[in-house]
């Protein structure tokens, strides 16, 4: 049978990079076909060539054995091809359907006919088994609906190709389970799927197949039934990978880090954060599990003096730094690395050498009265690139030259440099390769080992349950479970991140 | 994409690279200046021949270009002060009138010893500056009224306000002429050359204070602060900086340069502080800063560039008959040409240099 989509050597170049290096990759019908490979291994390069936004510099895209060249994404569109971004591409103040014809209008005269479009969207979402409420305003549904409406959008556009970019990453595990359902569903109905992910459970789960990209170039092909996680993360890193991390036990010593009754609103004037309290003692890791968005990122910012609670207080050992900014925070031995290295952990302009004392540029060796000491600066730089394995040619390059692992690894060594009470590890992994990955988690556990008390914020399960000691469950502000590492249970904190209290919550 | 990309010789390729953008923009505007030339059926030769000599053709024009480019040194850095941080400060001709206001008023009513006069005029001046700076900089920092907005409402009160002093309360009752009293001898700065060159002392704090800022910005912490304020706030207050205390400081040490400028100019050049004196130095300045790619030690270059170009009009007037206003159109081409840095890297065919720019304002908000 002729495959619905087939690319034959399909090469794209970016200046002083080869993106895809000859890649073939066939999609048969009916088939869930899962991309897999870390950050810039070239997932979103070739689909965006396949959806038109990129041109191939060599090779040949065919569909349903005709070569074709697609101009655009409205081409793409119109050759079948369906793409649910990463991050969703949804009007908030529009209706559902509004969002789903927009741009595809079904009109009478001069009018919209909404009565039409929500008939169609309604026969869709009835065979494919979608659950959508037509009429409601999209910011007001959960992200895994919003998902849904992304799909319908596709499906609304005659797509017989869907293109899942990251789908897994916003969702809870219960709602990924709900997201399969629905990927058989269309499967069942004749749709073909290319499932793009980093997540090697989930692949081995739902695919037919499983294509592994590296660094361009298609390393690999093969079937769930064939493969093993640990198969696939060496074919996706190149070498063997430990998957999980190794560390004894942890010995808790005294309260570190005291938080009591901590209350905090967001920028829009919500309380992001409500009446949280919890301790964490020295020489353990306390991981905060949650789905995006459910108040992480505002505990952290009160808890490291970048915002200010509204209620509350925050004691670190012994010292009461609530409100009192972040240089209060750090002079008092808190470290931190932020959930947005870009935005808060780095100076991208800046050298590694300036990145590496970014919080300590103004206390000795660095600086000297109001002078500050390029070679104690640049020695530290040496000193730290070396111990934290940080890939670049030079110190004096600019952090923006770094790929995100290495610059994660910058933010890291430069935390972990000064001696520390609590660490907080913000998203410590986010978006970054297996390697780094596994580096990075070592130092972590090594910060616990010697005796600081850390705090793991992921929305990630299994880097907390890898990592934590002790998991504390948060939704919508609040902490709502506190369970110790080694009784935690997937599906148990599953049910809980989406809010299901109780403990017999057990499947 | 992950792979690592190792910036080639990054040294002197950069510093070639930010030199040859002014460079090139300069020599366009002087190529379309001569285009307009032709048109206006003048002697391109006799004019740019004017407009050379009579900036650098004899040690007296030379002196007389460094006697114009002094207050733009000032000036230039002030506002690239600002730029570093990440800050607009369009208030510098408010500022250098308070600076020349407070230098006049010390000089001509404060009677102390030589070089002790010299001294307290010169600072009164500075800090002046540096205060009509601070307030814009506090304004910003504590309730988030963008600088530039209030910086131009400053300019309004400080020239406004300094107009009334000079015509009123502070005028000279003996002169037929809108101006303070001259200032007493112990409040001069020396004449370098004697008074025939005009070249005063001025002209030597100027390059001193290039230095110094270019240390300050590049060695010690406050510069560090100010730099990493301008290049990412948000990185700032996560490292523990205290961002509002350092927006503060930077409007005030920017305040402090348009001060200098306002004080040497009354001094060392004109001894007396007439009714509307600026005459626009405030608002070249910001070209200067632009000309000097926000690199301190540009000013000085961008400063003597735009001083060359003011000096040698006359010359080039009466050699040619083009008019003055021909060197405005020069000047607002290279001005151009800078800050439309793309169009004279597509003339020249020049690569980009990523992230070789410099935040130079962040725009309304935050």
């Amino acid at each position: 049978m002729t495959p619905v989509l087939e690319v034959r050597n399909l090469t794209k170049r970016f200046p002083g990079i080869v993106a895809t290096d000859a890649v073939n990759f066939t999609l048969e019908k009916g088939e869930i076909h899962a991309l897999l490979g870390e950050n810039g291994a070239g997932k979103s390069t070739l689909m965006n060539m396949l959806y038109g936004l990129y041109r191939p510099d060599e090779g040949q895209i065919l569909i349903n054995g005709q070569e074709v060249l697609i101009n655009g994404s409205n081409d793409a569109i119109a050759r079948g091809m369906g793409m649910v971004h990463q991050h969703f591409m949804l009007v908030p103040t529009l209706t559902v359907t509004e969002n789903i014809i927009l741009g595809n209008e079904v009109t009478k005269g001069v009018l919209i006919d909404i009565a039409t479009a929500e008939r169609r969207i309604q026969e869709l979402a009835q065979t494919f088994g979608l659950d959508i409420p037509v009429d409601a305003y999209v910011h007001d549904l959960p992200v895994g609906v919003q998902q849904r409406v992304e799909i319908i959008k596709a499906l609304y556009r005659s797509a017989d190709v869907l293109i899942l970019d990251e789908p897994t990453a916003v969702l809870t595990p219960q709602e990924v389970d709900d997201l399969f359902v629905v990927i058989q569903r269309l499967k069942a109905q004749g749709k073909s799927i290319i499932f793009i992910s980093h997540k090697l459970r989930e692949v081995l789960a739902i695919a037919d197949r499983i294509s592994v990209l590296r660094r361009g170039k298609l390393v690999g092909s093969t079937t769930p039934a064939n493969a093993s996680e640990a198969s696939l993360a060496s074919m996706m890193v190149g070498r063997d990978v430990v998957l999980h991390v190794d560390k004894t036990p942890a010995q808790p010593g005294e309260v570190v880090l005291d938080v009591a009754h901590l209350s905090v609103y967001d920028e829009r004037g919500n309380r992001a954060v409500n009446d949280v309290s919890f301790r964490l003692r020295r020489g353990e890791i306390v991981g905060i599990a949650g789905v995006q968005g459910n108040g992480q990122t505002e505990l952290v910012a009160a808890i490291t003096g970048l915002v200010d609670a509204q209620n509350g207080q925050v004691i670190l050992a012994g010292e009461n730094i609530t409100n009192q900014g972040t240089n209060r925070a750090i002079t008092a031995g808190m470290g931190h690395i932020p959930e947005d290295r870009h935005h808060h952990g780095l100076v991208l302009s800046y050298s590694i050498a300036d990145n590496m004392v970014l919080s300590s540029y103004d206390t000795a060796p660095f600086a000297r009265g109001i002078i500050i000491d390029d070679a104690a600066i640049a020695h530290q730089a040496d000193t730290l690139v070396a111990r934290f394995d940080v890939r670049t040619a030079s110190i004096h390059a600019a952090a923006s030259t770094l790929s995100g692992g290495n610059q994660q690894k910058v933010v890291v060594a430069r935390e972990l440099a000064r001696p520390l009470n609590v660490l907080v590890a913000a998203q410590p992994t986010r978006g970054l390769d297996v390697g780094s990955i596994e580096f990075i988690h070592k130092s972590i556990v090594a910060a616990r080992d010697s005796g600081t008390g850390v705090l793991l914020v992921s929305a990630e399960l299994d880097e907390i349950l890898s990592l934590a000691d002790r998991i504390l469950v948060m939704f919508r502000g609040q902490i709502i479970a506190d369970i110790a590492g080694v009784d935690a249970n997937r599906n148990q904190i599953g049910l809980l991140m989406a809010g299901v209290r109780g403990t017999g919550a057990n499947a | 994409m992950s792979n690592e990309q190792v910036t080639p010789s990054a040294g002197w390729r950069a510093w070639a690279s930010t030199l040859l953008v002014p460079v090139l923009a300069i020599f366009t505007a002087l190529v379309i200046g001569a285009i307009i030339i032709v048109l206006t059926g003048a002697d391109v030769v006799a004019a740019y021949g004017g407009l050379f000599t009579g900036a650098i053709g004899s040690p007296r024009a030379i002196a007389y270009t460094l006697v114009e480019a002094t207050p733009y040194i000032f000036g230039g850095l002030a506002v690239l002060i600002g730029f570093r941080a990440g800050l607009f400060n369009i208030g510098v001709e408010g500022q250098i009138a308070v600076g020349s206001m407070c230098a006049a008023i010390v000089g001509a009513f404060v009677t102390l010893p030589p070089v002790l006069h010299v001294l307290a005029a010169f600072v009164a001046g500075a800090l002046g500056g540096a205060l009509w700076g601070a307030i814009p900089g506090w304004l910003r920092a504590r309730t988030g009224a963008h600088e530039v907005i209030t910086t131009i409402m400053f300019n309004y009160i400080a020239i406004r306000g300094t107009d009334y002093l000079i015509k009123v309360p502070f005028l000279d009752q003996e002169s037929s002429s809108q101006r303070t009293p001259y200032i007493a001898t112990t409040a001069e700065i020396p004449f370098l050359f004697g008074e025939a060159y005009r070249l005063h002392g001025g002209f030597i704090i100027a390059v001193i204070a290039t230095f110094t800022v270019a240390w300050l910005l590049q060695r010690t912490i406050i510069g560090f602060e100010i730099r990493t304020t301008g290049a990412n706030p948000d990185a700032a207050h996560y490292a523990g900086m205290s961002v509002p205390r350092t927006i503060i400081i930077t409007m005030a040490l920017s305040g402090l340069m348009a001060g200098m400028a306002g004080a040497v100019q009354v001094l060392g050049l004109e001894h007396n502080l007439k009714a509307s004196f600026s005459a626009g130095y405030g608002f070249d300045s910001i070209a200067i800063a632009l000309l000097a790619a926000s690199n301190p030690l540009g000013v000085i270059p961008a400063a003597i560039f735009w001083g060359a170009l003011r000096n040698g009009a006359g010359l080039m007037q009466l050699n040619s008959g083009i008019s003055i206003n021909l060197i405005n159109i020069i000047q607002a081409l290279v001005i151009a040409f800078v800050a439309a840095d793309q169009i004279v890297r597509q003339i020249y065919r020049i690569r980009t240099a990523r992230n070789a720019g410099i935040t130079l304002s962040r725009g309304w908000g935050r």
